[in-house]
């Protein structure tokens, strides 16, 4: 699966979910701690992740890294590697950032 | 010490929710499709698990006991299990703990467990957030 974040993503994932922090939606307050300009939750890009995986009721658990740094506008591409039993092995990749690594969905099988 | 709170489930805020991670199911937005599927309302996707443990895990994380210096915090890893579906009505009770502290070189991983019920006191969502200070 790929997806682009368009530049408002975060604004709109801060209502959705109460995360104000303002390194996701202030530009110069980013850079002040060392960030390349506002980025993307890690939350936002584990819910990508997990629709990813398909039918969002099988979702019996999902386990992530958070590594590189996301930003808005530009795609990430997530892979998903099944491993038998239910068990997919998971990634996302966003130019040369990986921004979750070691990512383990279990399914439910049906 | 554990922070525990409770969060109501609304209809508009699943929708709001799916619609900004692009959730696409109709069971996230109809009430009437969610009910032939036999819910009784719409259906959060599994990441609201991040929306309904905010009121549990934000205070947990800015706890002054814990000493963590916000701004220099880092979502480090996350984890959830889901176990009961979760749907607009619900009313879901979450309690945060802080469960390991582990220096590692000049950081600290800080890791809190949520374990959240539905007012059946079902199990609904265990998580394990992982945080790194820098």
């Amino acid at each position: 699966m790929t997806v682009t974040p368009d530049r408002y993503v975060t604004f709109r994932y801060a209502g959705a979910s109460g995360d104000f922090n303002p390194i996701h939606l202030d530009d110069d307050f980013a850079r002040s701690v060392g960030l390349p300009g506002r980025i993307l939750h890690g939350l936002w890009t584990m819910a990508q992740v997990a629709r990813a995986q398909g039918d969002p009721l099988a979702l019996k658990s999902l386990s992530v890294q958070f590594r590189g740094i996301g930003v808005p506008g530009q795609e990430i591409v997530i892979t998903s590697t099944p491993k038998g039993d239910g068990v997919v092995e998971c990634e996302a990749v966003q130019g040369d950032q990986r921004l979750v690594r070691r990512g383990r969905a279990v399914l439910t099988i049906r | 010490m554990t922070h525990r709170a409770r969060y109501q489930v609304g209809r508009e805020k699943v929708r709001e929710y799916a619609a900004a991670v692009g959730e696409q199911s109709p069971l996230h937005y109809d009430p009437e499709a969610a009910r032939r599927a036999g819910f009784d309302d719409v259906v959060a996707p599994p990441m609201f698990a991040a929306v309904y443990c905010g009121p549990a895990i934000g205070p947990a994380l800015l706890d002054p006991e814990h000493g963590i210096d916000f701004p220099r915090l880092l979502h480090a890893g996350q984890e959830f299990t889901w176990h009961s579906p979760v749907v607009a009505g619900d009313e879901i009770e979450t309690v945060a703990e802080l469960t390991d502290t582990t220096p590692r070189g000049d950081m600290t991983y800080f890791t809190f467990t949520t374990r959240s019920t539905n007012q059946r006191g079902e199990l609904v969502c265990e998580g394990t957030w992982t945080n790194l200070v820098r």
